[in-house]
């Protein structure tokens, strides 16, 4: 079974890294960007073959070491 | 007077805080490996900077499971005097034992330098022997030194004189041009609430001999035996 975990910088937090790639494709071009945030995921294999126990031991993960709560939140999926 | 230098892997300033502690301020000084399960009797711990496990995933992350860091817990629960120097302050606010989190610095580059950062609160064993109001140049060396707290946690902080070093301008004002990273509030150090666990943006221990451009650094670690002397170990 594969897991997705979705990390991203809270709406609060500013994203420098976002704000420079939207800065970038601005100078390409593109006006209609307003914003840009980056964030990143990580794909994880799994042995469990029970969806659910699997979403609630990555989102433990998550909540563990994946993201930090303080700055971050994230978003666990869970594919077949 | 003993210190108790912790060695993550990455970890680079752990030679110059055993340096500092040692050679300069004259304490007795112990490297601990970040696999042992004790701090060799030490009376202060310092977490290094440099750049722990690679600083994957996110700086201090993988350094806070480290085994090591249960003993660091301990001591600190018991009141025990510790700092994390840079990347030690990353290792500090991943693990919890201060508030807070370090993000990308707001101008995206790695900044390296030296800063002006005054003293806001002396009562902590890392400020012990320094002057409220009093003006430090330190080096920085960082790219994620850009202090972030939600704006409840700040005003704790603020409320609670948890603010121990704030980066100033040339002028000695906590402007945002004497800010080299975004950090809110201007904040370069902070304490926790029972004041013996202190993080510190800037590297004190490199600028302990004016050899290294300044010895305003000296002042940190000095700062620990007159605590400690004074019974501020909690």
């Amino acid at each position: 079974m594969r897991a997705r975990v979705y990390v991203t910088l809270k709406p609060s937090v500013f994203d420098p890294q976002g704000r420079v790639v939207a800065d970038a494709l601005l100078s390409l071009g593109y006006e209609d960007v307003q914003d840009v945030r980056q964030g990143k995921f990580f794909d994880l294999e799994l042995s469990d073959t029970n969806p659910e126990a699997a979403k609630a031991r990555v989102t433990e993960m998550a909540d563990k070491l994946l993201a930090n709560p303080v700055i971050e939140s994230y978003r666990v999926e869970v594919l077949a | 007077m003993k210190f108790a230098v912790v060695v993550f892997p990455g970890s680079n300033s752990d030679v110059d805080a055993y340096y500092a502690a040692s050679r300069v301020v004259g304490a007795e000084a112990v490297l601990v490996w970040h696999k042992d399960t004790d701090l060799a009797g030490a009376d202060a711990v310092i977490l290094p900077g440099g750049f722990a496990h690679g600083d994957y995933l996110r700086t201090g992350a993988i350094a806070r499971f480290s085994p090591i860091m249960g003993p660091v817990k301990a001591f600190a629960d018991r009141g025990g005097p510790v700092i994390g120097i840079c990347n030690g302050f990353q290792v500090l606010l991943e693990a919890g034992m201060l508030p807070g989190a370090m993000v990308r610095n707001r101008g995206i580059k790695f900044v390296s330098g030296h800063v002006r950062v005054r003293v806001e609160q002396t009562d902590t064993p890392f400020s012990a022997a320094c002057s409220t109001g009093q003006v430090l140049r330190l080096p920085i060396a960082h790219g994620e030194g850009n202090y972030f707290a939600d704006p409840d946690v700040l005003a704790d902080l603020e409320a609670h004189r948890q603010v121990v070093f704030r980066y100033v301008d040339e002028q000695g004002q906590p402007s945002a041009s004497g800010n080299p990273n975004g950090s809110l509030n201007n904040i370069a150090g902070l304490c926790n609430r029972g004041r013996n666990v202190v993080g510190l943006m800037p590297h004190p221990e490199r600028a302990c001999e004016a050899a290294l451009g300044s010895d305003d650094g000296r002042v940190v670690l000095a700062s620990v035996g007159l605590a400690l002397a004074a019974g501020g170990r909690g």
